[in-house]
């Protein structure tokens, strides 16, 4: 159990008067190697939640801990476990500095400690996971497209090597195409490598598509967990809290009310054409 | 955390100063800083009535402005040490070649005092006025410099766009600090050159962050009609009421007490 | 009269090499022909990089086409003399939040445009009090934009072209940083306008669901325009927008899916209902 946030409650501005509560008393494993997502409105605590996770801030109460250790205890190198729990923040523009692709994703494994030689394999081996071609990497990192400029702040964390990655709204801002080549990118790359994803999104689609879980944050609270399918069967209850299943969902359910015999549960495109026909053949 | 920072950022409230022309608080922030500085002794005391004065009718929380002073703790510190360490006279404490004198330690508790009374005065200015129309007062209080070619409504206009962006940036600071964290920058420990370059992470996404900011303004403005200060009307146009002469009245018989206490009482 | 009117527009700009030499010429447009009535409600497709935001800057005369024209309301964007009429009649807004408000106070930042166009104080102040309201930024006036949600933030910069008065906006990726409250908050702003204000708007987005409402979509590739039509022409042809790098809804996927099995349905759904009568009704049948 490689990640663990116990009973962890977060207040922004304590004692001023913007003060404000963003987490309360939430507890979260991240076990190995599982594709999770990690979903809610803005506001709803998943970004401290996962700031929490990296030691960037410290819980105002609780423990996060890190194959078993506080990370918090005293004499933790948090800057250590920054190279095994990978955070990719929403925006590249806000890491990307160097003059070139190359450069730029070996600030990591450098800041870690590996020689030159040693950093710039990870650069390379982390640009092909996240399918850079080497065209790129010797390109300035500001004349990338959107797109591309996610890829190689994606590299920049992953070339650390770590055994999390933590993806904050990697997504955001990018076109379909953009949005599909990413995700796509993440799930084979966790294939691959192993390695635990976050997935932080606000498209109740896209995690349906990818994660084995799914986390939703209301309030800076955890309101349920489970995997996509059961997560998505209270459809109800996700309204209520002002989010929504994938478009599928409704249909899926609105055709079992109507009398056909389909599997409710089918939450994206494939699954529900499959689940149709076999209802449409059946009839036949 | 950076954010936190709340020195001179506007506090929205109703009260007398807020609604005060900012012509009047300008010059009557000008006219307490002289004040300060001709004042000794007794004079905190009259300092003291009216600054605690202000606060209070100002409506802005007192720890809400002593927040602000945090950011300024270290220059006080500073100030307050180098005055109480470098003063001559009778001496208090000596270890090795530092010294503490009496004169020392009351020119430190004085200096103290002045810095935190202007401190607290000049961000009163800020709090208590949106930038919007702190500019717009500077714009006219500075007008007739328009005679000699100065630039005064461009030079209000960026100062403005400056004051409106900074909380921005700042705030943008704190995300690019904590993105190259998390690929293990470090930012505090080393001595001054790896601090430095430490630095460089940091500024260069901030400064393109900033050049691009700047270029989207640049065409939101035109796009809204903006051709500089021919032919512009003002939604807040600056008139002076009632209350801003009485102000004045005020200001100027409190600066007479002041000058009366020193020149002629010589408290 | 069409509001707006442009006629094979092309922009060509030069790109340079690492020496700041011209390296070539990269073309963003390649001849847009559009025709906007007043009061409609267009959308523009595209992915990133389709040229659709630089089509869109050439609505307000913030660039001029290389070739072809540019009309609004019947005055070429080139002619310099009517260049603040131009403006004000098409506003915009553009995607960040952020870079778009000027004044550290909401009302003040609405008073902008007005205040850059000589408008009496007065006037000024009526301008912004009806601006305020039709946005539902009223509760918001005194407050600074720092401190809104982002989706309050875009509808302070609507607000802010609303009181120049203007006929058309154009909003260029508006929704792009929201998250999908926000999305949800501005889009419905813009309902509004259009439907109560009779503004003519020219929604540029990537998100496919915002044009459901749309009168005509345009989805630009490579500078042209690729495909318009009705929403449902246009998501209908599920091949066409994949190939463009666009989603359609789910069920129009669904749908598209299921014909190819061979089910008899309709290709131009776009909402669950509509699948659901589609599909008992086929079911019916067999």
């Amino acid at each position: 159990m490689p990640l663990r946030a116990e009973n962890v409650s977060y207040t922004y501005s304590e004692g001023t008067a913007y003060e404000m509560k963003a987490l309360n008393d939430a507890s979260l494993e991240i076990k190995d190697g599982e594709f999770l997502g990690l979903i809610g409105h803005t506001g709803s605590g998943k970004s401290t939640l996962i700031q929490l996770f990296n030691g960037l801030i410290r819980p105002s109460s609780g423990r996060v801990l890190f194959n078993g250790e506080d990370i918090w205890a005293n004499g933790y190198d948090r800057r250590k476990l920054r190279f095994h729990v990978g955070l990719v923040f929403q925006y590249p523009d806000h890491q990307l500095f160097e003059t070139t692709v190359l450069k730029d994703v070996c600030f990591g494994p450098k800041n870690k400690g590996l020689s030159d030689e040693e950093a710039k394999e990870a650069a390379i081996q982390a640009l092909k996971h996240v399918r850079v071609s080497e065209s790129y990497f010797e390109k300035s990192p500001f004349d990338l497209s959107g797109g591309q400029k996610r890829r190689v702040a994606i590299a920049g964390v992953l070339a650390m090597e770590p055994e999390v990655l933590i993806l904050d709204e990697p997504t955001a801002g990018l076109d379909p195409k953009g949005r599909d080549e990413i995700l796509d990118t993440l799930n084979e790359m966790q294939d691959t490598r192993g390695i635990s994803v976050v997935l932080v999104s606000h498209s109740m689609e896209d995690v349906a598509k990818y994660v084995d879980r799914l986390i939703v944050m209301n309030r800076g609270e955890i309101f349920c967990d489970g995997a996509p399918k059961e997560v998505f069967r209270q459809y109800k209850e996700l309204e209520q809290i002002g989010l929504s299943a994938p478009q599928i969902t409704y249909l899926m359910h609105e055709l079992k009310n109507r009398g056909m015999n389909v599997d409710e549960n089918a939450i994206t495109v494939e699954e529900a054409k499959k689940s149709v026909l076999d209802a449409l053949r059946e009839k036949r | 955390m950076i954010r936190d920072i709340t020195i001179g950022q506007y506090y929205p409230a109703d009260s007398l100063i807020h609604r005060l022309d900012p012509r009047t608080k300008i010059i009557g922030t000008l006219a307490y800083l002289v004040s300060l500085f001709i004042v000794n002794n007794w004079g905190y005391i009259v300092c003291t009535a009216y600054l605690a004065a202000l606060i209070l009718i100002s409506k802005v929380p007192f720890k809400f402005m002593v927040k602000g002073l945090k950011a300024l703790l270290v220059l006080l510190i500073l100030t307050m040490a180098i005055n109480m360490f470098l003063t001559p006279g009778r001496i208090l404490f000596q270890w090795k070649f530092i010294h503490i004198t009496e004169e020392g330690l009351e020119s430190a508790g004085l200096m103290g005092l002045r810095l935190v009374y202007l401190i607290l005065g000049a961000s009163l200015l800020t709090l208590t006025t949106t930038p919007n129309k702190l500019t717009d007062g500077l714009e006219r209080l500075l007008s007739p410099l328009k005679v000699f070619k100065v630039p005064v409504h461009e030079i209000a206009m960026m100062m403005s766009i400056a004051l409106r962006f900074i909380p921005i940036l700042l705030d943008e600071t704190d995300k690019i600090m904590k993105a190259q964290s998390a690929r293990g920058a470090d930012f505090e420990t080393g001595g001054i050159f790896k601090r430095i370059r430490a630095m460089v992470p940091l500024f260069v996404p901030l400064f393109v962050s900033a050049f691009r900011r700047a270029n989207d303004l640049a065409l939101a403005m035109e796009a809204r009609c903006y051709h500089g200060g021919e032919n512009r009307t003002q939604m807040k146009p600056l008139r002076y009421n009632r209350r801003d002469y009485i102000a004045y009245g005020i200001m100027a018989a409190a600066l007479a007490l002041v000058i009366v206490l020193r020149v002629i009482l010589h408290w | 009269m069409s509001i707006i009117k442009a006629e094979n527009v092309h922009y060509e700009y030069l790109s340079y090499d690492d020496d700041g030499k011209p390296a070539g010429t990269t073309t963003a447009v390649n001849g847009v022909s559009l025709d906007v009535e007043p009061g409609q409600f267009i959308g523009i497709l595209g992915h990133n990089g389709s040229g659709k935001s630089t089509f869109a800057k050439h609505l307000n005369a913030l660039l001029m086409p290389t070739e072809g024209t540019v009309w609004v309301e019947g005055s070429d964007t080139r002619d310099e003399s009517r260049i603040w009429d131009i403006r004000q009649t098409a506003g915009m807004v553009f995607q960040n939040p952020d870079n778009q408000i000027i004044a550290s106070v909401v009302e003040e930042d609405v008073g902008f445009g007005p205040e850059n166009m000589g408008v009496p104080t007065e006037e000024i102040w009526e301008r912004v009090d009806k601006a305020l309201e039709v946005t539902g930024m009223t509760a918001y006036r005194e407050h600074s934009p720092n401190r809104l949600s982002g989706g309050q933030k875009q509808r302070v910069a609507i607000a802010g072209v609303l009181a120049m008065k203007p006929k058309c906006i154009v909003l260029d990726e508006p929704t792009a940083m929201l998250d999908p409250a926000g999305r949800k908050e501005v889009l419905n702003a813009l309902k509004a306008l259009n439907k109560e204000e009779h503004i003519t708007l020219i929604h540029i987005t990537h998100y496919m669901n915002e044009l459901t409402e749309a009168d005509r979509i345009f989805v630009m590739d490579k500078g042209k325009i690729a495909l318009f039509g009705t929403p449902r022409e246009v998501f209908g042809q599920v091949e066409k927008m994949r190939e463009l790098g666009m989603d359609v809804p789910q069920v129009t996927e669904l749908a598209y899916e299921l014909r190819k099995e061979g089910v008899d349905i309709r290709e131009d759904i776009l909402t669950a209902d509509e699948m659901v009568e589609a599909l008992c009704r086929s079911e019916q049948k067999m």
